[in-house]
């Protein structure tokens, strides 16, 4: 074997600790940037909103003193730390969905929504909101129309992760048929339009007000979400999150292609399914308690990946994680309008805010398929 | 190496196996193996299964029967991490990784070493760096792949794939995009690796005449699933070449090693002269259709091809003589004599004279100069 016949002359050394020293610490400092920029917009976020409040007074309540009101303790601690965390939460964890989906399927435009995951947790969150209100229609009991939040955090939840797991399986499954990125993407359509039908014949028997509710929540918010159900959707998410940092390396060999990685030693039926796994777990708990929020996911990995110029996913995970708090926090305040007392539906802003973003980025690029891992 | 070979197969039989259907079998009955530090070329039509044998012995897909034994082991025994260790493959097709530098695409050739973040520790480095180099791609550490050109790329995937630190490398066709000085390149490389790392490189591929160059042995694999094994010369000696190719309608030059598509004869052809341009001017004759008969300056008269030449026609003759500003070729022809200052005259006149006569030739005096 050759293992013994690796020498390297001193000079060689050199050169690699100053090529070391280029390719880790700008990354590591455009890193440690994103740190800071959302922990700014995390502060940002609980100051602003209808009501001002000093940065002082936030501080303090923060850390377990008293605000000069004590009017805005509890709005800081009971409306805004809330929604600052829940946005953090899914901020993060749509983008790591989307980087993991971009690189699994080797295509620039996959991501949780374009391949209808979140079709998936749409259709059932519906199937749960508006079956209810079928039954209620078809002269069940009234006790059922009591709303959505006793219907129980965790059946909610449990349906979006359900129907984005089934969704994400049937396109995997698929996908280890076709090779074809194009087929998988015109499925995952085709899967959004078949949901969307499926909710307009339920939407078409149920009753008025469980249809508004789910129209609700499908424009998305972060306001919603309780600390109790924070409680659910923090440690799901955290493990999603967990789960996909887990995998950087196979996400990294799979960088080559199936082909590669499987030569490089990755089982790739286990990768596949541990991606697939914390992904679903992602992008289905945040449209189970926001929403299905759109644009982050696809948006926030190219953003990093031309920003950090790599493709390296120990690097753009964390990236992707940082960056989408910052941005679903950032996209959050804007729809707050603040100084207002109107707010509009996430998914306008962000994709408002975003696309102009992701265009200018995608069109700076020298070289389009640079932008892209696939 | 105690046994003198690292990958060895007995009663190998490849192919795909279908659901509900019997497996298509595209070869049997196959017993090899490859010793280290030799370059094998794997040849053959398209569609023999050339990339079925490799993917079967990178165990990509399953075999069909038979047994695959690497480093003494056989294959199905070994765990996905340990068979990396062992081998590595490099494929045809062109893969885009995104924004990653040469240094990075290389790195990821030491997964199989490296913990679960894939993070290179000390020697990790020292290896990417071995391999860069190995290759000669030392350059190319900070440049992106996507600004790589094809040959240049090739390189960093042939370093990656040496960073696995295999006892075996595959290769599919990884001379087809590139141009002929790459080509030429790469095969040099890959014969200097096996060599320097005693490692055993097996790779298919088309260009026949660098791998009649390179390769210690040559893998003849046919269209209904033989396998010839052996140097290549050997092979082309005991008519292997002629036996793969037979039914792919060309025929095999075993003097020449090289396949050719004969067209109808034109006729015999004296030439005189020697050197390369004698050389040359032959192929130029041969090439449109011309029995050319050789009188180099011993007198020793050869002749090409093997079969009969048309007595029909007395032969002509053609002369190079070399001169300050070049060669000139001069055509005898029933004793008219004529000189063409290129072999491109030379033959465009003999193909008009073949196919209309001499008149047409004649009027064209932009083609060729005559004195």
């Amino acid at each position: 074997m050759n293992r013994e016949k690796v020498s390297t002359p001193p000079s060689h050394l050199d050169m690699h600790a100053a090529f070391v020293r280029d390719i880790l610490y700008a990354p590591g400092l455009l890193l440690a940037c994103l740190v800071l920029l959302a922990l700014a917009a995390f502060i940002l976020s609980l100051a602003v909103g209808s009501v001002r409040i000093p940065l002082r007074d936030i501080v303090a309540v923060l850390l377990g003193g008293d605000a000069a009101k004590p009017a805005w303790a509890t709005i800081v601690l009971q409306f805004r730390l809330p929604k600052a965390v829940t946005a953090m939460l899914a901020g993060a964890a749509l983008s790591v969905s989307g980087l993991q989906m971009q690189t699994l399927f080797r295509n620039p435009l996959a991501g949780p929504f374009v391949l209808g995951i979140s079709s998936g947790a749409s259709l059932g969150v519906a199937l749960t909101v508006l079956l209810a209100g079928v039954a209620v229609g078809l002269g069940g009991s009234t006790t059922l129309l009591a709303g959505i939040s006793l219907a129980g955090d965790a059946s909610l939840a449990l349906s979006a992760i359900l129907g984005s797991g089934l969704v994400l399986l049937l396109v995997v499954s698929v996908a280890r048929r076709v090779q074809s990125g194009m087929t998988l993407l015109i499925l995952g359509l085709m899967f959004g339009y078949t949901t969307s039908a499926l909710v307009s014949v339920l939407i078409y028997f149920s009753v008025v007000e469980r249809i508004q509710a789910y129209i609700s929540w499908t424009f998305g918010s972060f306001g919603g979400v309780t600390w109790r159900q924070l409680q659910v959707m923090a440690p799901a998410i955290l493990l999603g999150l967990a789960g996909g940092h887990l995998l950087m390396k196979p996400l990294n060999a799979l960088l080559l292609g199936e082909t590669y990685a499987q030569s490089l030693g990755l089982n790739v039926r286990r990768v596949r399914l541990g991606i697939i796994g914390s992904s679903a777990v992602l992008a289905g708990v945040v449209t189970a308690f926001c929403g299905p929020i759109g644009f982050l996911g696809i948006a926030v990995p190219h953003l990093c990946r031309s920003l950090l110029n790599t493709s390296d996913h120990r690097l753009l995970l964390p990236a992707v994680s940082f960056m989408g708090t910052t941005l679903a926090l950032g996209a959050d305040i804007v729809a707050g309008l603040p100084g207002s007392q109107l707010t509009l539906p996430l998914n306008a802003v962000t994709a408002l805010l975003g696309a102009p973003v992701v265009i200018w980025v995608i069109l700076r690029q020298r070289n389009l398929r640079q932008a892209f891992a696939g | 190496m105690k046994s003198g070979t690292v990958l060895k197969t007995s009663a190998l039989s490849i192919g795909y196996r279908r659901p509900r259907k019997p497996p298509v079998v595209i070869a049997s009955d196959l017993n090899f193996s490859l010793r280290p530090g030799e370059l094998v070329c794997l040849l053959g039509p398209n569609g023999a299964g050339k990339s079925t044998l490799m993917r079967t012995l990178a165990r990509l897909q399953p075999s069909l029967s038979g047994q695959i034994w690497l480093d003494g082991r056989t294959l199905a025994d070994l765990r996905p991490g340990q068979l990396a260790r062992r081998l590595s493959i490099v494929l045809t097709e062109r893969v885009d990784v995104g924004a990653m530098t040469g240094y990075g695409l290389v790195s990821l050739g030491r997964h199989p070493y490296t913990g679960w973040t894939g993070s290179l520790n000390e020697q990790d480095q020292r290896i990417v760096q071995w391999a860069l180099r190995a290759v000669g791609a030392q350059d190319l550490a900070n440049r992106l792949t996507v600004e790589m050109s094809d040959g240049e790329r090739q390189k960093v995937f042939i370093a990656r794939a040496l960073a696995q630190q295999p006892s075996v490398m595959l290769l599919d066709e990884p001379t087809a995009f590139l141009d002929l000085p790459r080509r030429v390149e790469v095969m040099e490389l890959l014969r200097q690796l096996a060599i320097e790392n005693n490692q055993a490189i097996l790779l298919s591929t088309h260009d026949l005449d660098l791998a009649l160059r390179n390769a210690d042995r040559l893998w003849l694999i046919s269209s209904d699933g033989d396998l010839f094994d052996g140097a290549p010369e050997d092979l082309i000696l005991n008519g292997a070449f002629e036996r793969v190719f037979s039914a792919e309608g060309v025929s095999f030059d075993r003097a020449r090693g090289s396949f050719h598509t004969r067209q109808e004869n034109c006729g015999r052809l004296l030439l005189h002269g020697d050197g390369v341009a004698a050389f040359w001017t032959r192929r130029a004759l041969e090439r449109i259709g011309y029995a050319v008969e050789n009188d180099d300056e011993n007198g020793n008269s050869s002749f090409y091809p093997a079969r009969a030449a048309s007595q029909a026609s007395a032969p002509g003759s053609v002369t190079v003589e070399l001169r300050e500003d070049g060669a000139i070729y001069i055509l005898d022809m029933a004793g008219r004599k004529d000189s063409f200052s290129s072999l491109n005259a030379l033959t465009t006149y003999l193909r008009r004279a073949g196919a209309g006569g001499n008149a047409d030739a004649k009027a064209d005096q932009n083609i060729h100069t005559r004195r």
